[in-house]
């Protein structure tokens, strides 16, 4: 019965979503990034960073020649300007992406659904000394910037950088601590998949049949009807599962299976008496019908959520 | 068996479709061209920039951004169809990424942000800058009181920065280093540089450890005005008092300014944190965050800029008067741009508050 308990997960991290209102007044929900995706984009800029750094530098000496110190002050400055304002360029041009968000599908919001403001970008992405570079220059250069220093340092160093390092780890909203101080969020962009509406798909072929036999109209066109009491039992989340199982990629066999499975727990709740050849045929038509019945009911105002409500 | 789903499905005639058609399928088949083509506009903003949309699409954006809206809130509450309200979600979700990401060209930011928000946000944290200017006087005060009666002082309070120096170098030879001057393509440059980026450095880590309630913050700026104490007390007891501030006030004035800001930067942060005061933490942290980074950036190009005056300018006039008319002019410089730039701007904005 395992395809059905994963079809079953209509919202597979629910407790990484959050809704935001957005200035129209209407609330969109986002799944908040992953702490590990988050980390893999910030290890992607990184990567990016150091090899700017590299490939300017290179190209600054071929081009001026090697005069020392003019170069050397142009990397330092090249430097502090790429740790300090990169993260913050890419999120003011591209709408809340870096290249490393980018690759990885994440993006920065504002939390309130506001425009994402400047002043946000710059707050969230300045306060990175104190939460990635001076641990992590404490992580691996310790040793440089304090030589002789005691384990009780060492140990309050590491402490110190695990904290900061790790902060979006230990919240609920994944927040770092620019995060908090500007009042952003690291979503994911959700994708964009538009698949054909079961009812409209059942109908036409439905109409294909019909065209193909047109004799046999009356035992293929309305093979299954379900009556009032019938389409009563299920509610919403009844039949959105239903939906769920319905688009599980067809043609394996073990759908097949899951389907007479389906199929046989909905006659036998229903009181469904003629027999059924094609099981995904009578879903789909039962899913049809029982959808149809569940809309007219919202229309008159009774949303019916699950198999238990009244 | 036959299997349904294997029959290609859309695009039919209206017609075809049973007589007790769905409102919900009805409302898809509608709106459906709409939503496309914003997914299409979507994808061409992601791919190629927001910038190469052509006028005519640029202003669809919005149209299209909120008929996606109005679908999204019919579908919830007429269609029963998971896969399609999720679909309008994720729609409304990306459309809302261009439409209420950062939206203006960078250099409009930036005009923007040193035109206005920079010295309206530094005039709305003066009572901070106030005392993290008090906190760095005191300091220096105290430092160059103790050092001037006892110069053994000096090596406590700037014994690091000392560069040679020191209580132990005469008179002249520290005479010498306040009108030594070298060619500016020297090691000069690299110094300045660095300089410029350690100060830096110092100044956003003085903000940012405004979040470890703002202690690190005021020892910053405490041992910041010990070593100015100090260095001042070495040279005025040697009697080159007013050579000393000729040689630090050109570059001294925008760089004690910047850490200030720094300093009070963190400040903001830190009362934000401890005393939130009506608003919840989160709320104040958001606010006060965002006005103390933009004071940071400010001191940051603050610093660069004392960075350039220290590294050209200094080394190369060594004439008193006119060090300390250029260190008189930063000062009115900054006074000004701190004190009047914007101002209109701040009334203009509050007039239209009021009209709305």
């Amino acid at each position: 019965m395992r395809p059905v308990v994963s079809a079953l997960r209509i919202n597979d991290n629910a407790q990484l979503v959050r809704e935001i209102v957005t200035p129209e007044g209407i609330p969109v929900r986002f799944t908040l990034a992953r702490a590990g995706d988050r980390a893999a984009g910030f290890a992607i800029d990184l990567v990016i960073q150091i090899a700017l750094l590299v490939v300017i530098g290179l190209g600054l000496r071929s081009a001026v020649g090697d005069t020392g110190t003019w170069l050397t002050a142009a990397i330092v400055l090249l430097a502090f300007a790429l740790q300090n304002f990169y993260f913050a360029l890419f999120e003011i041009r591209w709408q809340g992406a870096t290249p490393g968000k980018r690759a990885i599908g994440i993006r920065v919001i504002d939390a309130r659904g506001g425009q994402l403001e400047t002043s946000a970008v710059l707050a969230r992405n300045l306060i990175r000394e104190l939460e990635v570079w001076i641990p992590l220059r404490l992580l691996f250069l310790g040793g440089i910037v304090w030589p002789d220093a005691p384990g009780w340092a060492r140990l309050v160093a590491a402490a110190w950088a695990f904290v900061f390092l790790f902060m979006p780890a230990f919240n609920k909203d994944r927040l770092r601590i620019g995060d908090m101080i500007a009042g952003t969020r690291v979503v994911m962009q959700p994708k964009l998949v538009l698949v054909p509406d079961l009812v409209d798909e059942t109908a036409a072929a439905a109409a294909a049949l019909r065209r193909a036999a047109p004799g046999a109209t009356a035992s293929a066109a309305a093979a299954y009807s379900f009556n009032d009491a019938q389409l009563s039992i299920y509610g919403i989340y009844e039949l959105q599962v239903l939906e769920g199982v319905l688009r599980i990629n067809p043609g394996d066999l073990s759908h097949l299976e899951v389907l007479r499975t389906v199929s046989d727990k909905v006659r036998a709740k229903i009181r469904y008496e003629p027999a059924v050849l094609d099981h995904e045929r009578f879903l789909r038509e039962f899913y049809t019908a029982q959808r149809t019945h569940l809309e007219q009911k919202l229309l008159f105002g009774q949303r019916r959520q699950d198999k238990f409500s009244r | 068996m036959q299997s349904l789903a294997a029959v290609p499905a859309t695009r039919l005639p209206p017609g075809a479709i049973a007589a007790r058609a769905l409102r919900s399928v009805e409302f898809r088949r509608e709106r459906e061209a709409t939503w496309r083509e914003l997914e299409d506009l979507i994808a061409a903003a992601d791919r190629r920039g927001l910038r190469t949309l052509g006028a005519e699409q640029l202003a669809r954006l919005p149209h299209l951004y909120r008929a996606a809206l109005s679908s999204l809130s019919v579908a919830r509450s007429i269609s029963l169809d998971l896969a399609l309200v999720e679909y309008l979600e994720s729609l409304v979700g990306r459309a809302y990424f261009v439409v209420y990401g950062t939206r203006q060209h960078l250099r409009r930011q930036i005009a923007e942000f040193f035109g206005w928000k920079l010295p309206a946000t530094v005039r709305a944290a003066r009572w901070h800058i106030l005392a993290a200017a008090i906190v760095t006087l005191a300091a220096a005060i105290a430092a160059f009181q103790l050092t001037s009666a006892d110069l053994d002082y000096y090596y406590a309070f700037a014994g690091s920065m000392a560069q040679g120096r020191t209580p132990a170098s005469s008179a002249a030879e520290l005479r010498d280093g306040l009108y030594h001057t070298e060619s500016a393509s020297g090691a000069l440059t690299t110094f300045a540089a660095s300089l410029f980026s350690h100060n830096a450095r110092i100044g956003i880590l003085a903000f940012a450890t405004g979040f470890v309630a703002g202690l690190p913050t005021l020892l910053l700026l405490f041992y910041n005005g010990l070593v100015l104490g100090a260095f001042a007390a070495l040279y005025h007891v040697r009697g080159l008092g007013l050579d000393v501030w000729a040689w630090m006030l050109p570059h001294g004035v925008t760089e004690l300014t910047a850490v200030v800001l720094c300093g009070a930067a963190g400040l903001l942060l830190a009362q934000a944190l401890v005393f939130p005061g009506a608003r919840t933490r989160i709320d104040s942290l958001r606010e006060q965050g965002r006005a103390a980074a933009v004071i940071v950036v400010g001191a940051v190009g603050m610093l660069f800029i004392a960075g350039l005056i220290e590294g050209v300018f200094r080394q190369t006039v060594t004439s008193v008067p006119v060090r300390l008319a250029v260190a008189a002019a930063t000062a009115a410089g900054w006074i000004y741009y701190f004190g009047f730039v914007g101002r209109g701007r701040v009334r203009r904005d509050a007039a239209t508050e009021v009209a709305r």
